[in-house]
């Protein structure tokens, strides 16, 4: 079963920041809303057409976002007649768009919404958290005062380097080339250009990792407007097609992941490439997850860019930056530009934005074919869509 | 004894024979009885078969560090006077990984492969917790 061009995005949207944070003090209910709005109307589609919601989030907890496409249909007014609060982490959205497709394709819906919001940078205490509970399987997990999420990823690394070989100079190059981006990206956070040499002497988090390695703590909230290949025609926007998608997860315990190695994007890539016709030199830019720079190298090599262990040689001498031959995270990526906490939906926007010609300084030139792939958890889950223009 | 600032485990049924057989210096983990694979955490199925068959084992203790960090931030109330720690991933003899930490290493010694063997620290009167020093 296909969902190949059953359906497009036809609207994106993302809050601005300030320094990292949502101007006015708005809720992430208002941020949510914002976004939703300006995504339908750069469609030239209302409220009222929008019958499927898409959202997931990590506010409200406990409480109303227990719920949160019931709590955010409530808010903008909608009356949806296919829903999805699916949440396995950051790539939620990624996972959004292939319900969305399908869900549109068997004729359930024929306008979908997908949103994110977080305000966890206006939020954040200085106290430390009390870690996660230490229940159910997490029991065996929590004692140990692992930083969460970073001191899985941190483990991935090392054992990375380990098998292979990969240094903390070649993961550092990640960072360096997607700065570059960022620099080009007058709404990115940092934008300064930074060296391999600042990424090894900034401080350890978790070692093997650097300060530099790790994704920015922001706000930042993000609308996704897919519609069925009908209702396309309506709309104001270059339709960018979903051409594949797949999606799988192994755990949420770092100890439970069958390889530290290999994230599931070895599965759902080759998914979405199957379903979309198209092989890995078609792909005229990517948009990898960037939590940590480990997980955009473990999932080059998962999605099959490269061999296992080649990541670090892959992302050598710039070839992900700006004039490289492998244009990826053109936006800046979680590690420069904004990371709300689920960074997936970013991903989807930034695609969008660049297959439309839409990205002024950092366009890259003539794409048609781009590959998003989202990871969640602790490496947990993943899900890849392949996307296109006419 | 100092009061016990970390996060205990809350224990359950899936759990409690573990920890009870921690605090008697055992390291016990499941067997399943129909594909014999060894299962760690505890469950009420196994994993690979879906048999509901399962017994507890003793483990030898002994295994490898498949992985491990360094924290230098601490995750979470009651790790900061720790810092920077260990925290790690054993992989048993028997094929099971559990997390856990590295106690009496000289940090900069540690590398993924060396071969552990269990301790246990009896951090409450209650809670015993398995971990882990090189082997000599
Ligand atoms: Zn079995």
């Amino acid at each position: 079963m296909s969902i190949k061009r059953s359906a497009a995005i036809v609207g994106v949207a993302e809050h601005e920041l300030e320094k990292g944070k949502v101007p006015g003090g708005k809720t992430v209910l208002q941020m949510q809303a914002t976004v939703a709005k300006r995504a339908l109307e750069e469609a030239g589609l209302t409220k009222d057409d929008v019958d499927g919601l898409f959202v997931a989030g990590s506010w409200g907890l406990p409480g109303v976002g227990s719920m949160p496409s019931v709590t955010m249909a409530e808010y903008l007014g909608i009356r949806p007649r296919y829903t999805d609060s699916t949440n396995i982490g950051g790539s939620s959205f990624e996972a959004h768009v292939g319900h969305a497709a399908a869900a549109i394709q068997a004729g359930f819906c024929e306008v979908a919404l997908i949103l994110y919001g977080s305000t966890q940078r206006s939020n954040r205490s200085r106290n430390l958290s009390k870690g996660r509970p230490s229940e159910y399987t997490a029991q065996f997990e929590s004692i140990w005062g692992m930083p969460a999420p970073v001191g899985a990823y941190a483990m991935a690394a090392q054992r990375h380097m380990h098998e292979y070989g990969t240094t903390s100079g070649q993961l550092a190059e990640i960072a360096v080339s997607t700065r570059k981006w960022a620099k080009l990206n007058p709404k990115a956070m940092y934008r300064e250009e930074i060296t391999v040499d600042d990424v090894l002497e900034s401080p350890w988090i978790c070692e093997p990792l650097h300060l530099l390695d790790c994704c920015l703590v922001t706000d930042g909230a993000g609308a996704v407007v897919i519609a069925s290949a009908e209702r396309v025609r309506d709309c104001r926007t270059k339709p960018v097609w979903i051409l594949g998608h797949g999606e799988a997860h192994t755990h949420t315990l770092i100890s439970s992941m069958p390889d530290l190695t290999v994230t599931t994007a070895k599965e759902s890539g080759q998914r979405a490439f199957e379903m979309a016709g198209v092989t890995h030199d078609d792909i005229d830019l990517v948009q990898i997850y960037d939590s940590f720079t480990i997980t955009v190298l473990i999932t080059l090599e998962s999605l099959g860019f490269c061999k296992p262990g080649e990541g670090g040689d892959f992302v050598a001498n710039g070839r992900t930056a700006p004039g490289g031959d492998f244009p990826m995270n053109t936006n800046g990526g979680g590690l420069s530009y904004a990371h709300p906490g689920m960074y997936g939906i970013f991903l989807l926007i930034e695609a969008v934005q660049q297959l439309r010609g839409e990205c002024g300084e950092r366009q890259v030139p003539d794409a048609k074919l781009a590959l998003v792939n989202g990871t969640g958890g602790v490496l947990s889950s993943t899900a890849t869509c392949i996307l296109g223009r006419d | 004894m100092q009061q016990y600032e970390k996060p205990l485990p809350l224990i359950d049924s899936d759990t409690r024979y573990f920890w009870e057989q921690c605090k008697q210096k055992r390291l016990v983990i499941q067997k399943c009885m129909k594909c014999k694979k060894h299962i760690f955490y505890p469950r009420s199925i196994c994993p690979h078969c879906m048999s509901d068959d399962m017994e507890w084992v003793e483990s030898s203790g002994r295994g490898k560090i498949y992985s491990y960090t360094v924290a230098h931030r601490a995750g979470g109330l009651g790790f900061q006077e720790d810092v920077p720690y260990v925290v790690a991933l054993i992989e048993l003899d028997e094929g099971v990984r559990m997390m856990s930490t590295i106690v009496d290493c000289d940090r900069s010694e540690l590398k993924c492969d060396l071969p552990v063997e269990v301790v246990f620290d009896p951090v409450t009167p209650d809670i015993t917790l398995p971990k882990f020093r090189l082997s000599r």
